[in-house]
């Protein structure tokens, strides 16, 4: 996806178990418990496409109110990464299906 | 009678315990998939975070409402998950595991919290930026950090916390920047004085960060993000009037809070401009009655943090208990009554020691981009006022440039939207309006939609 090192920083201790969930086709290792923003972005430094310029978003206030963090599911629909937590096998998009590739 | 609460923080919950000790079974809709709200909610069991070490003092307090709710849990219809989107006289619109479903209401006690009040910077949407409260949320609720190497920034007393809680979790801050000048703070202090725990925390915890070593710069002046790809580095004005470069991973950005109050308008509310926080508050009575039926309570209706919310959602409930004829402990009415007087007033003092820079905002560069959502600019915004032949207003704005009309619905652009409208049209900004709330509060699939309003 990209060489930067991924935005956030795991502290606190896992004990749930491992799991994978893939984002842009690629697999993502992420924890039971946690969010599919935290997880995504553990990995990664995108977590959508902006719509009107080349640029990517990466979520901004964690509490559902900015809808800045929108992730698609294959089905065509949106979740907001930050409420939603991973489940092993999620299949995650940074744009909606069928949406120009671009940036 | 059914008796509704929305809102799952400390408000809600407190609310609810009145409701039950009275005798009621509230339906309790929390959009959240578990109680606390954002400040106070328990993370996710698997985590396994250490939270007396996240949260420090108010650990206690945390640990006594969870407790205090788990002791009603059986007696609230408690439904976690549920966004209400829509609000018609004595009906709630819910999604709920993609379904809509609607609840009736004789009395509505809404509970909504906060979010955080950003002023914009040009790069402020870049990746790596974050809400001072999403900085700590993704701690608290997350065990993560936002960036190695963060930067804190804004005008708020939660700056300092974050920034102590970031460097015990193994952070590097680089240096907390608040806008709000020393004279600017020191003129507010004897609003402050009112609580004096609370001040001697904040000083404490300057202490803490300058003791390790990290920079705390009062009066800093705050002019963009730098990137390419992702936050490289805040940049300040300095004294000689030069740029000073922060080289950083991450911007934890905050200017206080603001309160979630959509749905006490859709319910009825009404609201009054304040000149101290320089928005429309809702308007309600010291029990928080806001029109008939609806009672508001905690962060979203009137900043006062978690005690004050916990306070004012047991006088709500015992509001809407007494209006329905019951008869109520009058002497906790009026000790709760004070206890809400008190930490909102405290609360006042804070907003004036952390101003919003208001000055700062009214003359953010042209290119800045105002509307995170729908990518309109500061300079889109004074082109659609010098456009109109009649005093501009915000939502005619909105209507001209889209700022304000995105998923967002305002929430992030609207007090920075309602600045640059003010001194562009050089009227004051209690003059030019308040962007009005629309149902659905949130984006809601349109699959699920179908006999919506």
């Amino acid at each position: 996806m990209n060489e930067s090192p991924p935005l956030l920083r795991r502290v606190g201790a896992r004990k749930g178990r491992a799991l994978t969930i893939r984002f842009d086709g690629a697999p993502v290792e992420a924890f039971e418990g946690e969010s599919l923003l935290a997880a995504l972005l553990a990995h990664g430094t995108r977590l959508r496409r902006f719509e009107f310029a080349p640029a990517d978003r990466a979520g901004f206030c964690l509490m559902g109110a900015c809808q800045d963090c929108l992730v698609w599911l294959d089905d065509g629909s949106s979740l907001r990464a930050c409420g939603a937590l991973v489940r092993e096998g999620m299949s995650l998009s940074s744009r909606p299906s069928g949406a120009a590739e671009g940036a | 009678m059914s008796v509704v609460v929305i809102g799952g923080g400390p408000a809600g919950m407190r609310a609810a315990e009145a409701l039950v000790a009275a005798g009621l079974r509230p339906l309790l809709l929390d959009e959240a998939p578990r109680t606390g709200g954002q400040g106070y909610r328990k993370p996710h069991p698997a985590l396994a975070l250490d939270m007396p070490r996240l949260l420090g003092g108010q650990h206690g307090e945390h640990e006594r409402l969870h407790a205090a709710f788990a002791a009603i849990a059986g007696r609230v219809d408690h439904r976690p998950g549920a966004l209400v989107f829509a609000v018609e006289p004595g009906r709630l619109h819910v999604l709920r595991e993609g379904r809509v479903e609607v609840a009736a209401y004789e009395r509505l006690i809404v509970a909504s919290g906060a979010t955080d009040r950003v002023a914009p910077m040009p790069g402020w949407t870049l990746p790596g930026v974050f809400t001072l409260g999403g900085a700590q949320l993704a701690l608290k609720d997350q065990g993560c950090l936002i960036g190695p190497r963060v930067a804190f920034a804004g005008s708020s007393p939660l700056l300092l916390l974050a920034a102590a809680q970031y460097r015990r979790m193994g952070g590097t801050v680089v240096g907390v920047f608040d806008e709000t000048s020393l004279p600017r703070k020191i003129a507010a202090a004897p609003k402050l004085a009112r609580s004096p725990g609370t001040l001697a925390l904040g000083l404490s915890l300057s202490h803490e960060l300058r003791r390790a070593g990290v920079p705390v710069r009062l009066g800093a002046r705050l002019l963009r993000i730098d990137g390419e790809r992702r936050v490289e580095a805040l940049i300040l004005r300095d004294r000689a009037g030069g740029e000073e470069r922060i080289a950083c991973d991450a911007v934890a950005l905050g200017h206080g809070l603001k309160p979630e109050t959509q749905l006490a308008e859709l319910a009825g509310a009404r609201f009054a401009f304040d000149a101290t926080t320089r928005l429309w508050a809702p308007v309600f009575d010291a029990d928080g009655r806001a029109a008939p039926g609806l009672y508001l309570a905690g962060d979203g209706a009137a900043i006062g943090g978690a005690q004050a919310a916990q306070a004012s959602g047991a006088l709500a409930a015992l509001a809407a208990l007494k209006d329905m004829g019951q008869a109520v402990d009058e002497a906790r009415a009026d000790e709760l009554r004070r206890t809400v007087a008190r930490l909102r007033a405290f609360q006042r003092g804070i907003a004036e020691a952390f101003a919003w820079p208001a000055a700062r905002v009214g003359a953010l560069p042209d290119d800045c981009m105002l509307c995170r959502c729908e990518n309109v600019t500061a300079g889109d915004i004074r082109a659609a006022v010098a456009s109109e032949l009649i005093p501009a207003e915000v939502n005619r704005v909105k209507a001209i440039t889209r700022c304000g009309m995105g998923r967002c619905q305002g929430r992030f652009c609207g007090p920075a939207l309602q600045e640059i409208v003010a001194a562009a049209s050089g009227r004051p900004v209690a003059e030019v309006g308040r962007l009005r709330g629309q149902a659905p509060v949130k984006p809601i699939p349109l699959s699920s939609a179908e006999g919506a309003p």
